[in-house]
């Protein structure tokens, strides 16, 4: 057996890692998810909104991603649309607006159709240039958006007739899985502009990289699945999962986070059974060379 | 072939063979996406004193207008094929077997068919570098260099340069929206079409030396502006953040949540252990990690054991971060399983798209689908 494990090909790691994935994904297996105090600060700011105050919700990632930003990218509009506020958004990567439409899909055209584009929303698309549409636009939005997505004059758009800058904005979500996501907007927006206010969702390899920033520029951070399923525990205790009738329903897109816990929790005790394993065999090894 | 080839051969069988028990077993049910057709019409209207104008004749705005009056050289028609679930192709089916506002998709079909290969295909990396994988990477390398582009094309370069410099034009081929205050020439953007060309003067076979004046601008700007954004983000907002009281009071709160007053009205403040705790930790844990960088000084006495200290700092933040990393990966490799479950076997059904049996395996309830 030792010596299994001590030459044991990393294939079969991999293995296992699938069957600790796949087995929790198959029978679904959740566990309780208790909210942190950042998830609830970031709930919180969306909280404090009021009927018809304008968001700005940038969509800073793309398929590779959505695995783990997905979910609350759900969350995000779902709480948004029930809040009935204004949402704006934006990408600064070129596919984010692809995963604006699938989260628009996801909840605002199934669940909240009575919500009108121009009017309770817009999508303002992508632009190039990383850091530097956050620098032109926290001061002129319309330099840079000229055109929604669509191509329409963003003048003959009702919902930017108040907008001319992101300071005009009550909150900033951001969701991002990189380069260019939070770290400029705390760099170009909040730091800048303290009267602007981000929030944040990120990738689990960005979470410890943002840290630093809270709280005071950024209130709030939901880091990898583990942050979107807290947030969606808030937002499902406080508004139930409903369909478009109004009625509460057990639908599975809500829920996405919190069943992605499942095998998070499966995978990390194998992870810590092999870091175990593996410096056991370490130690006997040592002292083994020792004593010879 | 040797013990370990047989293992592993005998494990891609097994798996292999379980995907066929399912394409059988399921009698075709899984893999499918189906459409709902959705007939779309716009009339091309104007009110009094206002521009031509197309609006869809199913939205309350067409109700302000006589449509009737309006010739079929004024409308236009077309479909939408919307994807939908397959339980809603299924009741349309049981409601009226003649319908055919649900259809199923044959490209659609094939798109999920496609995508499971290309997720098998990058899977069987695990395994060892293959002909499968190298088509799947190279793929995805050149789907997202051309994807990019094209949206560069028309998200920035259409309406951000060209349509500022020849407005009319590209609003008479390529964006009708382009009106108004967006719609005026401004020949400033000269300078970047002219860079821009520069730029591209990297291909040419001489004279690639221009392409260095624009790289320098780039560059030089780049710099700049991210010099700022780490001094200002950064540098100095970290040092100020770092600088926090050790002493620390906050209001009492009472058990229905609102904070505690005194006679005068004025909240009760006190010591607050934990609060007070968290500014000790961050406060040790930047003045034992910045001498642990400090080399000025041997690593000895109090010096030393601060940068031991300063070194379990670090470690435990390492140890964040993999946690973090690890976290990550595994959240990207539940959605490919997630897909390959639910989407294209139809093992799964988290989000009610379809009818299961009680076992969960089979789609039986709608024998229609096949």
């Amino acid at each position: 057996m030792y010596e299994f494990l001590k030459n044991l090909d990393r294939r079969w790691v991999f293995l296992l890692m699938l069957f600790a994935v796949a087995l929790p994904i198959y029978f679904n297996a959740q566990f309780p998810e208790k909210p942190t105090g950042l998830a609830r600060a970031v709930f919180n700011e969306v909280e404090k909104l009021n009927e018809g105050d304008p968001v700005l919700l940038a969509f800073d990632f793309d398929p590779a991603s959505e695995g783990e930003l997905g979910p609350m990218a759900t969350a995000f509009v779902r709480h948004c649309a029930e809040k009935k506020v204004k949402m704006y958004f934006m990408s600064l990567w070129p596919v984010g607006p692809r995963m604006v439409e699938d989260a628009l899909d996801r909840v605002v055209r199934s669940d909240f159709p009575e919500l009108k584009y121009g009017e309770d929303w817009v999508q303002l698309g992508y632009k190039s240039g990383y850091e530097a549409v956050i620098k032109v636009i926290v001061t002129d939005l319309k330099q840079l958006y000229t055109t929604d997505r669509f191509g329409a004059a963003i003048d003959s758009i009702p919902l930017m007739a108040d907008i001319q800058s992101v300071q005009d904005f009550s909150l900033v979500i951001n969701i991002s899985a990189g380069y260019a996501g939070t770290k400029e907007w705390v760099q170009y927006a909040s730091t800048p502009y303290p009267d602007i206010t981000i929030v944040a969702g990120c990738t689990g390899v960005q979470a410890p990289l943002l840290y630093p920033y809270i709280p005071e520029q950024l209130p709030g951070l939901l880091g990898a699945i583990k942050g979107a399923a807290e947030y969606e525990m808030l937002v499902l205790d406080k508004y139930g999962a409903r369909d478009a009738n109004g009625q509460l329903a057990e639908s599975g897109k809500y829920f996405e986070g919190i069943r992605r816990m499942g095998p998070q929790l499966i995978a990390h005790v194998l992870m810590i059974l092999l870091i175990v394993t593996g410096n056991i065999i370490f130690f006997i090894e040592r002292k083994r060379e020792g004593s010879s | 072939m040797n013990r370990d080839t047989m293992t592993w051969t005998i494990i891609f069988v097994i798996g292999l063979a379980l995907i066929l028990i399912r394409i059988v077993t399921s009698g075709g049910l899984f893999g499918k996406a189906y459409v709902k057709a959705v007939p779309r019409e716009y009339a091309q209207v104007a009110a009094p004193g206002e521009d031509e104008n197309w609006i869809d004749v199913t939205s309350e705005e067409a109700l302000d207008y006589d449509l009737t009056q309006i010739p079929a050289a004024q409308r236009i028609t077309w479909t939408s094929y919307n994807q939908t679930h397959p339980i809603d192709y299924a009741n349309a089916m049981a409601a009226d077997p003649n319908q055919s506002a649900y259809q199923f998709s044959f490209w659609r079909t094939f798109g999920i068919w496609l995508s499971a290969f290309f997720t098998l295909a990058i899977f069987s990396f695990l395994y060892k570098d293959n002909p499968f994988y190298k088509i799947a990477e190279s793929v995805v390398v050149g789907v997202s260099a051309a994807y990019w582009m094209v949206v560069g094309f028309w998200s920035v370069i259409i309406p951000n340069l060209f349509g500022k410099i020849y407005p009319e034009s590209v609003q008479s081929w390529a964006m009708p929206g382009l009106t108004g205050e967006a719609a005026k020439q401004d020949l400033w953007y000269l300078i970047p079409l002219i860079l821009g060309a520069m730029l591209l003067w990297r291909l040419a076979p001489k004279g690639a030396w221009i392409a260095r004046w624009p790289l320098a601008f780039i560059i030089g700007t780049t710099a700049g502006m991210r010099l700022m954004g780490f001094l200002h983000g950064d540098f100095i907002s970290q040092i100020r953040n770092s600088i926090a009281s050790i002493y620390i009071k906050t209001a009492h709160i009472a058990a229905d949540g609102t904070p505690l007053l005194d006679a005068a009205g004025a909240p009760v403040m006190g010591f607050d252990f934990w609060e007070s705790l968290r500014s000790v930790i961050i406060i040790v844990g930047v003045l034992s990690c910045l001498v642990y960088f400090f080399f000025s000084f041997e690593h000895k006495g109090i010096v030393g054991k601060t940068a031991k200290l300063g070194i379990w700092f670090l470690m435990i933040t390492f140890g964040a971060a993999f946690g973090f990393t690890v976290m990550g990966r595994i959240a990207l490799l539940a959605i490919r399983l997630e897909f390959l479950f639910d989407d294209w076997l139809w093992l799964l059904d988290p989000s009610g798209k379809r009818v299961m049996d009680t076992v969960g395996l089979l789609w039986q309830s709608f024998p229609m689908l096949t």
